[in-house]
């Protein structure tokens, strides 16, 4: 192989960092980015009905955990998170029925999503409060 | 024509990771079911925040209740193994490190969703 050599010296693809960031990029990063939050969030569903299946001492000590200042912070992010990951995911059915792939539908529905999540969020965590 | 194949020898076989578009279709069908199944997690957390331990039990007793916490959770976690994967496989390219983080990612999705459902069904037969 005479030009086995000139393996490294090929160009490379452009990645990431080469683009400006735009919001439609950005929304497919934070899509993938609360999908693995959520995965991980998943040890907080296991740890709530665990504390419920192991008795009412349990439960409490559960409830107080996610009732503190910090658990209430994360439960927030943590709706936000699946909240935007469920606005993402209709986006994407959207998308693959071959609808909404224009420049500007695009980038409209990706600034829908954000405003959406946020909104919907907030609307759950108001509505948690006056439901207590 | 350049090209002797014919369109069925093309698309014959399932690719490399011999799974065809198995993967995509799973991950679609998962996150249709999601849509309905996490509104009602939501809907559910909600209602039973700040609820005394009886109250709790009570609702998560009703047979609805339970069957559908039950689909929340394996449905829930087939999409997100589904998910990870693809994750693990876009970023990781070390081969060992892949398989080993390909199958850490089964047994975690797996712990979580039968751990779930233990506990689910623990308070559902009576805690």
């Amino acid at each position: 192989m005479a030009n086995a050599s000139n393996k490294a010296n090929r160009p490379l693809s452009p990645h990431l960092q080469v683009y400006k960031l735009i919001i439609t990029m950005m929304m497919s990063i934070i899509h993938r980015i609360t999908g693995a939050g959520l995965y991980f969030g998943t040890v907080l569903m296991v740890f709530w009905l665990a504390c419920a299946a192991a008795g009412p001492e349990w439960y409490a000590f559960a409830n107080e955990v996610f009732g503190s200042l910090l658990g209430r912070l994360v439960l927030f992010g943590f709706t936000w998170a699946l909240v935007h990951h469920m606005f993402g995911g209709l986006r994407h059915f959207i998308w693959d029925f071959g609808y909404g792939l224009a420049k500007e539908t695009s980038t409209f529905m990706a600034r829908a999503t954000v405003v959406a999540s946020v909104s919907v969020t907030v609307i759950l965590w108001i509505i948690g409060y006056m439901v207590r | 024509m350049s090209d002797m194949r014919t369109p069925l020898s093309k698309v014959r076989g399932l690719g490399s990771a011999k799974d065809g578009t198995g993967h995509f279709w799973h991950q679609r069908v998962s996150s249709v079911a999601n849509v309905f199944l996490l509104s009602f997690f939501i809907i559910l957390v909600i209602s039973l925040q700040g609820a005394d331990y009886a109250t709790f039990i009570d609702t998560m007793q009703n047979p609805l209740v339970s069957v559908l916490m039950l689909l929340v959770i394996l449905v829930g976690c087939f999409h997100m193994k589904l998910g990870m994967q693809i994750i693990i496989e876009d970023y990781v390219h070390n081969e060992a490190a892949k398989i080993f983080a390909v199958i850490g990612n089964i047994f975690f999705s797996s712990f979580i969703a039968l751990a779930s459902v233990v506990a689910v069904l623990k308070i559902s037969f009576g805690a």
